[in-house]
């Protein structure tokens, strides 16, 4: 884990494609730059002038009451708010040296380099089999069968849910429990072999077992992927999260190491919040 | 002040009274709407079933040197005015095609005239008491017979009762149905995935949107003046061909299957959609992929629906010049053709009293193919059913 707080205020940021650096030192483990960042949806600002740094092979949850803007900026991330036509945005998203916004990245590149994973599981109403290898055959990353099924086992085992399915791979994925089916739509975001994984609320409608296993499955894949998560749930944020920050109202009140924050928050809202007074 | 129960019940008497009163009024007029469909089934069944039979008379036939030119000197005399011309018109044929049977003398069922067949159904007729008397005894004999009608389901129409099928409007209507959903569905479909998935939602759209709700109130006939003017005068497509009225009613079609499309599309939960953005679809790889798979039952339904529903059509047809005299069954797209709505329309205008049960029985076909088509349209749905 990271040691130092991240920076949430950079004025000097570097342009578009330079290396970001943290105290005179190029930065390598950053992912994801947004800086100035606005949202409206018609005439309502839902995100004002965010501005964070989120680190690779990181879990960074996103906190704060309901409405407070959470979701929206985690869909930014992907430009998943394109399908809202009211949705209007300014500011930059930069991943890779590249603006996310930008007229010329393509959403579709982007939404396979950045994965996600929704509130309720939502398979698609397909073989187990098929949900994982659906993606990856479109994105022409296998081309033999053979190449197909070593990928679908390798992204179920790395969801954890190789052993529970391993023998009906050809019934529908509709028919697993709610748990099991949150781990198959993480098994279909992983098999595109993306570098971040969006997950927003993914433990919401689960019961607390299948939420301890997310919770575990969330720790393991920060080895290999940067997730970003959205929760309700502090205790979550506490026991899975690296880097914790705070909405409240369209805006990011504070961003900090968890640990930190949960311990010493920087600011009073933090503190009410955190400590259950609203929200 | 609370109440006691006795209080309550008291005041909730007249409610109960009251829904009782409104389930009787309700559970009426649905027994009525019921006895209505049944007194209608009863009426086309019990008119239309005898138009599956048709009589039939042994009689014995010589084919002699006159009867080569003359066909009616091959029969008994005293028969002739009971069998149908028909049977009369081909022993020319026969023995030009034959000449070896010539001299020779053979005992055949031929089809009896419709006089004949009216009277052993208890129908109206014109034979006289004496022919009535002569049929009698030849029933008693066996020598009279109802049998099943092959020439009804065999043959096309005809001037001569006994003589005239429903053949030639089934294939016209199988043909223009065919013509009909090869252009309503590809472009009903593909303009309500057009709405429904691409299009941005602004004026235009929502104007396109009501204009498309309008069309499928529009009475049908004006379809077929639309049909007329455009596809027959302004392209020469063929008059009364079932590439004309299938173009016709395509256009009828069409608002019908654009609107349960987008119905089905809409169905699709979001969650699917966002899904397969997530992955990384492209638009089209989400429709053609998921949302498509997903909707195709409620597709299907909608068009086997509107398609009964051009089948059952007979007004912009009759502008089309599909409503004519065919006794040909139909050779291909562009030759003039009837379909069976119209060629029921034709059969009631008939003043012979067998063409009444000609016209039940036309009415029957048509009813069943089209609760086939229903019924089929909601197996489908139920097979197809999925839950999310």
């Amino acid at each position: 884990m990271n040691s130092q707080a991240p920076v949430m205020n950079d004025q000097h940021a570097p342009a578009v494609g330079q290396p970001y650096t943290r105290n005179n030192q190029a930065c390598h483990d950053l992912s994801i730059r947004v800086r100035d960042l606005n949202l409206w949806y018609g005439k309502n600002q839902a995100l004002n002038n965010l501005n964070i740094d989120l680190f690779q092979k990181n879990v960074t949850a996103l906190i704060g009451p309901s409405g407070c803007g959470k979701s929206t900026f985690l869909r930014c991330l992907n430009r998943m708010n394109d399908l809202i036509p009211s949705v209007r945005t300014e500011g930059l998203v930069e991943m890779d040296g590249r603006d996310v916004n930008a007229a010329k990245m393509d959403e579709v590149a982007l939404r396979r380099r950045v994965g996600m994973v929704f509130q309720k599981p939502n398979p698609f109403p397909k073989s187990i089999y098929e949900n994982v290898a659906y993606a990856p055959r479109m994105h022409d990353l296998v081309s033999r069968k053979a190449e197909q099924d070593e990928l679908v086992e390798k992204a179920l085992r790395s969801a954890g849910l190789w052993n529970e399915v391993k023998d009906k791979l050809q019934e529908p994925g509709t028919s697993l429990s709610g748990g099991q089916q949150q781990r198959l739509c993480i098994a279909r975001a992983i098999a595109v072999q993306p570098d971040v994984i969006l997950m927003d609320e993914p433990t919401s409608a689960l019961d607390p077992i299948s939420t301890a296993t997310i919770e575990d499955l969330m720790d393991k894949l920060k080895e290999e992927f940067t997730i970003i998560t959205v929760t309700h749930n502090m205790q979550q944020a506490a026991r899975v999260a690296d880097y914790t920050a705070f909405f409240h109202l369209g805006e990011i009140i504070e961003y900090n190491d968890t640990k930190v924050m949960f311990s010493t928050p920087a600011k009073k809202k933090t503190e009410d919040y955190i400590s259950g007074r609203y929200g | 002040m609370s109440h006691t129960f006795d209080e309550i019940s008291q005041q909730l008497k007249r409610r109960h009274r009251k829904s009782a009163r409104l389930k009787w009024i309700s559970m009426g007029s649905l027994g009525l709407a019921g006895l209505f469909l049944v007194l209608f089934f009863a009426d086309m069944l019990s008119k239309g079933l005898p138009a599956f039979q048709q009589a039939y008379i042994q009689t014995e036939i010589s084919y002699t040197e006159e009867a080569q030119t003359d066909g009616r000197q091959a029969f008994d005399q005293e028969l002739l005015p009971l069998i149908s011309r028909t049977a009369v018109r081909v022993i020319p044929m026969e023995l030009r095609n034959n000449p070896g049977m010539i001299g020779t003398s053979e005992a055949q069922w031929v089809l009896a005239n419709s006089e004949v067949d009216q009277y052993l159904k208890g129908h109206r007729n014109r034979l006289s008491e004496e022919e009535q008397a002569a049929l009698d005894e030849r029933v008693e004999a066996g020598q009279v017979d109802l049998r099943f009608n092959s020439t009804f389901f065999g043959s096309g129409d005809s001037k001569i009762a006994e003589n005239a099928g429903i053949l030639s409007a089934v294939v016209g209507t199988v043909m223009t149905m065919i013509v009909t959903l090869a252009i309503s569905f590809p472009i009903g479909v593909m303009t309500a995935v057009y709405l429904e998935e691409f299009a941005p939602d602004n004026r235009f759209t929502q104007a396109i949107e009501i204009n498309i709700n309008n069309l499928a109130a529009i009475p049908s006939i004006l379809f077929g003046l639309l049909g007329l003017a455009i596809f027959i005068n302004f392209f020469g497509v063929p008059r009364s061909s079932p590439l004309a009225g299938g173009m016709t009613l395509a256009l009828m079609t069409l608002p019908v299957i654009i609107i349960s499309t987008r119905t089905a599309l809409r169905s699709v939960p979001d969650s699917i959609r966002h899904a397969a953005f997530g992955v990384g679809c492209s638009r089209w790889q989400v429709v053609r992929d998921h949302v498509l798979p997903l909707a195709m039952p409620g597709i299907m339904t909608g068009s086997i629906i509107g398609l009964a529903q051009a089948m059952g059509e007979t007004a912009p047809l009759i502008i089309v010049g599909m409503v004519a005299f065919i006794p040909d069954v139909g050779a291909s797209f562009t030759n003039a053709a009837t379909v069976m709505p119209a060629q029921i329309f034709t059969w009631s205008g008939e003043p012979e009293q067998a063409f009444v049960e000609k016209t039940a029985g036309g009415i029957l076909v048509l009813l069943t193919i089209l609760i086939s088509l229903n019924a089929f349209a909601v197996v489908l749905r139920k097979k197809f059913e999925r839950r999310w």
